[in-house]
């Protein structure tokens, strides 16, 4: 996995509560090989007009949007679907980062193990960015994994992020988890052949 | 989060969690078993994962491979697939499946379905196991008493590879469900008014166990479709302590243990229910009595409103989000505030999914269509191959038919449309399915969500139509 100490970047706000993870990837587009690149199917329908053009008024279309590698999204966004595809899309769009006051469970993980830093902040805070953004879309933030924080543009300050310790050390390190999980295939043996004893008739 | 001592009392969430915790990692990130992991044409991409870093499947007798999601539902072939990429999907399953030596049901098998249909219906799901699906309605499994959730594929390499998952311990909910529901009320309405009422992102974090008279009260078919729904409350999983019913759905299942092993595990399962005493981080409470039918308006499962009620004005809601969210939902669905949502003309109707479309919904269906004809197009998609073959000896297959229904093979079909089977642009969809996403069912597609028996009403009328009336 890509390793995340640090990263300053504008920001692109894609609003929308509930953003579901059909509308970040479409369900048809799921069966490409990741080598062919994830990042053309990236809000692929949502991002276009009834006529199949890119929609000027998308916020990933507009000019400064371009760069970018934090968006800012609202409440629940990668909610549904646990296709990982979704990630994919992002990572291979240049996202690190996402901002927002929540995110769906399974969508949250996947961003993790991809090399993306999903930061939770308040509400208030996150309409606080928006507002920013739209006076000056120039402005930048900063995703400081080895501090744990992220740092606003103007005066909205510092905030902690809150993921816990063992993700944000896979990230910094960009650790390998299957390779991590090897070293305690002793405990796993042994926990495994407890568990079999018990209920012989899970492992024929 | 501290460990429990015999003393404490626990819920059920906590002692199958308990009793699969490996060890504790300091930042909190606990390593647990996995008893089951499902796979099905998606996790091609964990396979790469797997092969990429030669490493084969660790267990894979604990591993089930069931083809659904890309499955042509008009014939039990690949050949049969709506395009050569989608065959494409179905024979590089087959080919993993075998690289892998995994168990393995096919398209053309009796044992096909959806996987969260199968996996009940094989005693592949059962009390007290913890159970992993790169999907995210795993939910539904909970249902039998079972930790049971979706994973991507990342995590899903991770399992095939150790047998094991790194997961943040979730909070824990109680939804309680008590009165009685009132006649054509079911388990899918009981969901809709619970996420009307909590929000989509309402259960975010947490691990739902559905308790209360209502929950007590009903089948395991019931109790599969409420813990499906769950994740479009946002929750990690749903479940349902197991009970007699349980026990009886689950005794004599083909991988469900039998004699000695049978008395066994009663022990283990008879020991799970929540104790009393033990507290949920968050309590729900729902009135079974005051449920109606629910159908959804907008392009989130918490769009959702009794038939009898009407679309609501954006201006009603409370947050500016809302209002922008139902305002573009609307134009969406190209529907009006103020509408009535009984009398709704629909263009087609899709009977199916992981939600409804196991036996009882398929009889709940077809207890409206007998002797009555539909009056636009439908159709009818089992969720396994043994429902199928069930539903035909039992004649509702004839019924669906003669209604004017057409009679699929098992799939995920029209519940997503990656098979190809879709509804088309600015087609109105009464769906039994369990997202009403934008495009989800195609693109341009406007879904109403509701139950088999409101959708069989939807057929017959062309209309959405309070079942109640029929
Ligand atoms: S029926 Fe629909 S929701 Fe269920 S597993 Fe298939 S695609 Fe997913």
């Amino acid at each position: 996995m890509k390793a995340f100490t640090r990263e300053t970047s504008t920001v692109a706000y894609v609003p929308g509560v509930n953003c579901d993870t059909d509308q970040i990837i479409p369900g048809r587009f799921l069966k490409a090989d990741r080598a062919e690149g994830y990042d053309k199917f990236l809000f692929h329908d949502i991002r276009r007009d009834a006529a199949g053009n890119l929609d000027p008024r998308f916020p990933l279309n507009r000019p400064d949007a371009q760069g970018a590698r934090i968006l800012l999204v609202e409440d629940n966004f990668g909610c549904g679907s646990s296709r990982e595809g979704a990630v994919y899309a992002l990572a291979d769009a240049g996202i690190r980062a996402l901002l927002a006051p929540s995110f769906g469970d399974i969508f949250f993980n996947n961003a993790l193990k991809n090399g993306i830093v999903p930061v939770r902040l308040p509400a208030a805070v996150c309409e606080a960015v928006a507002d920013h953004l739209a006076a000056d879309p120039q402005a930048t933030v900063t995703v400081d994994l080895e501090a744990a924080q992220v740092i606003l543009p103007g005066d909205l300050g510092a905030h902690p992020i809150t993921i816990d310790a063992f993700a944000r050390d896979c990230l910094l390190q960009g650790l390998d988890e299957i390779e991590m999980t090897f070293t305690y295939m002793d405990r796993i043996a042994a926990f495994e052949a407890e568990r079999m004893a018990r209920n012989p008739w899970l492992g024929r | 989060m501290t460990p429990a001592s015999d003393k404490t009392p626990r819920t059920l969430f906590g002692k199958i969690w308990d009793a699969h915790e490996i060890l504790r990692h300091p930042s909190g990130q606990s390593l647990l078993y996995t008893d089951r992991d499902l796979i099905h044409e998606g996790s091609f991409h964990a396979f790469a994962d797997l092969k990429r870093r030669n490493l084969r499947p660790r267990r894979p007798q604990q591993i089930f491979g069931i083809a659904d999601h890309y499955v042509p539902t008009l014939g039990r072939s690949a050949d049969d697939a709506a395009s050569p990429a989608i065959a494409r999907m179905i024979r590089t399953f087959d080919e993993n499946m075998e690289w892998g030596g995994l168990r393995h049901f096919g398209i053309a098998s009796r044992e096909q379905g959806i996987v969260h249909v199968v996996a009940p219906e094989q005693g592949i799901t059962l009390p007290g196991l913890t159970i992993v699906c790169s999907d995210s309605h795993t939910s539904t499994q909970g249902a039998l008493g079972a930790i049971a959730f979706g994973i991507g594929q990342s995590e899903n390499a991770h399992v095939l590879a150790t047998q094991t998952l790194w997961q943040m311990r979730p909070r824990t909910m109680r939804v309680t469900v008590d009165g009685r529901l009132g006649q054509g009320i079911t388990a899918k309405d009981v969901m809709l008014a619970l996420i009307a009422r909590i929000g989509a992102a309402g259960a975010g974090g947490h691990a739902i166990e559905y308790a209360g008279q209502v929950v007590r009260d009903m089948s395991i078919e019931a109790r599969l479709t409420m813990c499906n729904l769950s994740i479009e409350a946002a929750a990690r999983l749903g479940m349902v302590a197991p009970d007699e019913t349980t026990f009886r759905y689950v005794a004599g299942r083909h991988y469900a243990p039998t004699d000695q092993e049978w008395d066994l595990a009663m022990a283990q399962w008879r020991a799970l229910p929540t104790d009393d005493g033990a507290t949920f981080d968050r309590e729900v409470e729902l009135d079974g009595g005051a449920i109606a039918p629910m159908v959804t308006w907008g392009t989130s499962p918490e769009d959702a409103v009794p038939i009898t009620g009407r679309i609501p004005d954006p201006a009603s809601f409370a947050s500016a989000d809302k209002r922008k969210a139902a305002a573009k939902s609307l134009e969406y669905m190209d529907l009006a505030p103020g509408t009535e949502l009984d009398g709704l003309l629909i263009d087609r109707v899709f009977i199916g999914s992981c939600t409804n479309s196991r036996i009882e919904d398929l009889r709940a269906a077809a207890a409206i269509l007998k002797d009555r004809k539909a009056a636009i197009p439908a159709i009818v998609v089992p969720g396994s191959t043994q429902v199928r073959e069930q539903a035909e000896a039992e004649g509702l297959a004839r019924i669906f038919r003669e209604a004017g229904f057409e009679w699929r093979q098992s799939g995920c079909s029209m519940c997503a449309a990656m098979n190809g089977d879709v509804v088309g642009p600015g087609e109105r969809c009464a769906s039994t399915s369990n997202r009403n996403f934008v495009g989800r069912q195609g693109p341009g597609a406007r879904t109403h969500l509701v139950s088999p028996a409101m959708a069989a009403a939807a057929a017959i009328t062309g209309r959405l139509t309070d079942v109640r009336r029929l």
